[in-house]
């Protein structure tokens, strides 16, 4: 059933030639990274935790040198990211789609707005966790009735939880701030991390920036431990529950409680991303929480290769960066600016399909098959096999 | 008791055009086991297409008359051209199609005809009748809309229960392969079977936008509804599809004029929960089981 | 499609000719460049035990898998490639095992897709002998009472005898030139296979129909067959008249049976 979705377990066959690379006089970089390989610690949590301190290197770089528009934009993409690296757990590795984590995370922007009451609350961390437990509980309630669905009627039970949702934001107006949406304040910078920055880079730390630095702490820690999760037990679990249900149950597996697990996790991960949301808009509105939201992320995930959470970060990348270059193109092309703002969920529902018709495995999938191609090539003819 | 009256005469209205809508979904999920997200999207295009129409000057009726044929290509350019290559693939690849034509649909209505709120004529009095003195929230309009609904409906209840082309149509729903065996072009007629659907979606769309407000977002919701009435239904039955319309409708109306209309969308939730935890082979299915 | 079923050069006669045909699942051959002649008038029974290829066999002859190699000939004309929409036009029936009955239609309504072949045939002129011109849904009404009993209830009802009687009676609707049977006894009980058998066998005496016979059951299907063929693992292993086949020990206990 999920033969043509995804391919984000490594292949034995791909892991096989790897190991064998470095004996193989294959010159060039396929030898650099098999050098690099054997220098990784050889624990997964250990080889992890190594590429998430790397790459908050490169956060803290980037963040430092680039422009405070730019800041914002990869506030607004942490927050992305880390909704879709909960989604691909939940569509790509457990096989049950969501339309509806769009309304999980106005879950999270919610409970953050009404728990971030500027001076003298709880603290933001503090906050960001129970936005996150409150989408969990949310998330396993909707799992537990989603458990027994699956394909088109989980995407129309999903997608009447990601129209029904903002209704309520409506309906308790009083609380939830109604149509015009509940302003969340936006935190302080602490003293100790605009110190700790300025003693790095020399630079001061406006509010934008810490949200940058924010968002994309919370999304290296999620990105973190969902990389565990896959490569441990639960992920492997979920994997055989997608791939082929009955064997799954027959080697024991309870169906029932790991897709609501599932779900409990990818929720969390959207309760969030929904924190995130609040504090970077600084309101959480009806009109922020769309379909077109939930679809976005589905795009994200879709394009960037279901399953992979480094295909959820590129997909992410697509939602934030795409839509200024081709609202450009559009004003450029001679359309008004309401216009050409639609040309960017244009190219959103036109590249899904395209994916699907052509290249089901996203990004990822295609240039890991790349790869395994070239590699193969490299090897000599004599390995090749036609047919 | 007036206000129990026009609430029950609005959610039969309401539950008319819900009904046509979930028989749309419910035809293609028959032949080809997809549920088209994009149903609402399709039929919020040709609605705009009817209303350029509309407004170039010509009478409501060859806006109808446009909508209803755009409805017939686009549901065969779409099955031809992108529902084809995923047909019995992994049902989420279908899903996800539909979903991406659906955003990408609307847009370009947002991109073509533009994202602001645009008034839709209706063909007939908006004002409701008077019953001994009390006006009733039943117009001419809801009278021409239920009809409509009732004459496609037996349209195609005629056309699948006494033609060759129905029968085959059927046979290629049901069974493919038996049906190949025996002459049936089954792609044709699973072609025909999407464009016919698209044909009965436009009409629900073009019967909601009436007397009413158009923008590209105006059906999203009539895609939940639609879906929560074709699976109260069972999503295979036509006949169920019908009743199921209705009921949302009447139900939807009630939550609506009692509790609030924000609610609306949260009822059809539940309601869609409820049935696929409770009886998820649809209230009317002629199956025992079914894997939800 | 209509210069498939368009009559060639050749004397329409009825005869199917499967040339060195070679039909693969993935790296699995299932058939291996196997040669049948069919013959009007004539039950061909291919036998074999289970995975020998006889399925499959039937299904690239109906176009529903596509051969690797070889040819499919109808009267000379090559249906090898064509789909199977095409290949049930041009007068091949395959009846297919256990599940050709269409449920959720009526009786009549199965029966009717059947004759609804046939007229199409007909107008296509792709049936031109008077004494195939296919039976009317009152023949095989007569011939299978009980589908006549039950002709407005859906197929769901029938029992395994009855569906066997309704998928055959369909394919006699169309009019065929060839009649490809998939296990037919399936799951009969023998009282019934043996009607349906006799039945099968009256009916190729008096239509001069081609019947091509796949069965496990070669006991029952070499008693109507004219010829047999042996298939193991996707090769033809035996070819003969029928009665030498059931007479030949050997390769009864080797590869049939019984």
């Amino acid at each position: 059933m999920a033969q043509q979705i995804d391919r984000t377990g490594t292949p034995a066959a791909e892991r096989a030639p790897a190991a064998a690379a470095p004996s193989a006089a294959a010159p060039g970089p396929g030898r650099r990274f098999a050098a690099l390989r054997r220098r990784m610690p050889r624990s997964t949590f250990g080889r992890h935790a190594l590429i998430t301190l790397a790459a908050l290197v490169a956060v803290v770089l980037v963040l430092e040198l680039t422009s405070p528009f730019r800041n914002s934009q990869f506030a607004t993409m942490s927050y992305y990211a880390i909704a879709a690296a909960g989604l691909t757990v939940l569509t790509g590795l457990n096989g049950q789609i969501s339309l509806g984590h769009g309304a999980l995370m106005a879950v999270g922007a919610y409970t953050t707005g009404l728990l971030l009451t500027g001076d003298g609350g709880l603290p933001l961390p503090v906050v960001m966790l129970v936005a996150a437990a409150v989408t969990a509980l949310v998330g396993a309630v909707v799992g537990a009735a989603a458990a027994r669905l699956h394909g088109p009627y989980l995407a129309g039970a999903t997608l009447a939880l990601a129209v029904a949702v903002p209704g309520l934001a409506i309906y308790f107006d009083t609380a939830l701030g109604g149509e015009q949406g509940l302003p969340v304040a936006s935190p302080h910078v602490p003293s100790w991390f605009a110190d700790a920055v300025y003693f790095l880079s020399a630079n001061e730390t406006p509010t934008a920036k810490y949200l940058a630095y924010v968002g994309w702490g919370t999304l290296l820690l999620v990105l973190l431990l969902l990389a565990n999760l896959m490569a441990a037990r639960t992920g492997r679990v979920w994997r055989a529950v997608r791939d082929d249900e009955v064997a799954a149950e027959l080697a024991g597996i309870r169906l029932g409680r790991v897709r609501v697990l599932a779900f409990v996790v990818s929720a969390a991960c959207a309760g969030l991303a929904g924190a995130v949301l609040g504090i970077v808009v600084r309101l959480a509105a009806p009109s922020g929480f769309t379909i077109v939201l939930s679809l976005g992320l589905l795009t994200a995930v879709v394009v960037g290769g279901l399953g992979s959470l480094v295909g959820a970060l590129l997909g992410s990348a697509l939602l934030v960066f795409l839509p200024p270059a081709v609202t450009n193109i559009g004003i450029g092309a001679g359309l008004d600016g309401t216009q050409a703002a639609q040309l960017a969920p244009f190219v959103y529902g036109v590249v899904l399909v395209l994916v699907m018709l052509l290249a089901p495995s996203g990004a990822v999938g295609v240039t890991k098959k790349l790869w395994n191609r070239s590699r193969k090539n490299r090897r000599g003819p004599s390995t090749r096999r036609t047919g | 008791m007036q206000q129990f009256l026009n609430v029950t005469l609005t959610g039969l209205g309401q539950g008319a055009v819900y009904a046509a809508f979930a028989l749309a979904l419910v035809l293609i999920w028959r032949s080809t086991r997809i549920v088209n997200f994009a149903q609402g999207a399709m039929a919020m295009f040709t609605t705009y297409l009817a209303l350029t129409v509309i407004e170039g000057g010509q009478s409501y009726w060859v806006g109808l008359a446009v909508a209803l044929v755009a409805g017939l290509v686009l549901g065969a350019v779409v099955e031809r051209l992108v529902i084809r290559p995923v047909e019995g693939g992994p049902e989420l690849n279908a899903v996800i199609v539909t979903l991406g034509l659906f955003v990408a649909l609307q847009a370009l209505a947002a991109i073509l005809f533009g994202s602001t709120f645009r008034s839709f004529p209706a063909p007939f009095d908006l004002r409701g009748f008077s019953v001994g003195g009390i006006n009733v929230a039943f117009t001419a309009n809801s009278i021409y809309t239920i009809g409509a609904v009732v004459v496609v409906m037996v349209a195609l209840v005629a056309l699948f229960r006494f033609t060759d082309l129905g029968l085959k149509m059927r046979a290629a729903a049901f069974s493919q392969e038996v049906s190949r065996l025996l002459g049936v072009p089954v792609g044709r007629m699973l072609t025909l079977g999407w464009a016919l659907a698209a044909v009965v979606g436009s009409l629900s769309g073009l019967l909601i936008a009436g007397g009413s407000l158009v923008f590209p977002a105006y059906m999203d919701a009539v895609i939940v509804y639609g879906f929560v009435a074709a699976v109260l239904g069972g999503l295979d039955s036509p006949g169920g599809a019908v009743v199921g319309g209705l009921t949302i409708g009447l139900l939807l109306s009630y939550v609506s004029g009692y509790l609030g209309s924000e609610l609306v969308a949260l009822a059809a939730l539940a309601i869609l929960v409820a049935v696929l935890l409770v009886r998820p082979q649809g209230l009317f299915a002629r199956t025992a089981a079914r894997r939800v | 499609m209509s210069e498939l079923a368009s009559p060639s050069s050749a004397v329409r006669t009825g005869t199917l000719e499967i040339r060195s045909l070679t039909t693969a699942y993935g790296p699995v051959t299932a058939l291996d460049a196997v040669d049948i002649t069919a013959e009007r008038g004539k039950v061909t029974a291919v036998l074999g035990a289970n995975g020998a290829g006889k399925s499959t066999l039937l299904r690239t002859i109906s176009g529903l898998v596509r051969p690797e190699a070889g040819q499919v000939l109808l009267d000379g004309t090559d249906l090898t490639r064509a789909p199977a929409e095409a290949i049930a036009r041009a007068g091949i029936a395959h009846v297919p095992e256990g599940r050709g009955v269409i449920t959720e239609l009526t009786v009549e309504e199965n029966l009717r897709l059947g004759a609804l072949l046939g007229s199409s045939r007909r107008r296509a002129g792709s049936m031109p002998q008077s004494d195939r011109a296919g039976r009317s849904l009152a023949q095989v009404y007569e011939m299978f009472p009980p589908l006549a009993e039950r002709r407005r209830r859906d197929a769901h009802v029938l029992s395994g005898g009855e569906r066997q009687m309704l998928v055959i009676g369909r394919a006699l609707l169309s009019g065929p030139d060839v009649l490809l049977l998939d296990e037919p006894s399936l799951g009969l009980a023998p009282r019934i296979v043996a009607q349906i058998f006799g039945l099968l066998r009256d009916l190729v005496d008096s239509d001069g129909v081609t019947v091509l016979l796949v069965e496990q059951n070669a006991r029952s299907a070499l008693s109507i067959a004219d010829v047999g063929i042996v298939l193991n693992l996707g090769r033809v292993v035996a070819r003969d008249s029928a009665a030498a086949l059931a007479a030949d020990d050997g390769l009864r206990h080797a590869y049939l049976g019984f």
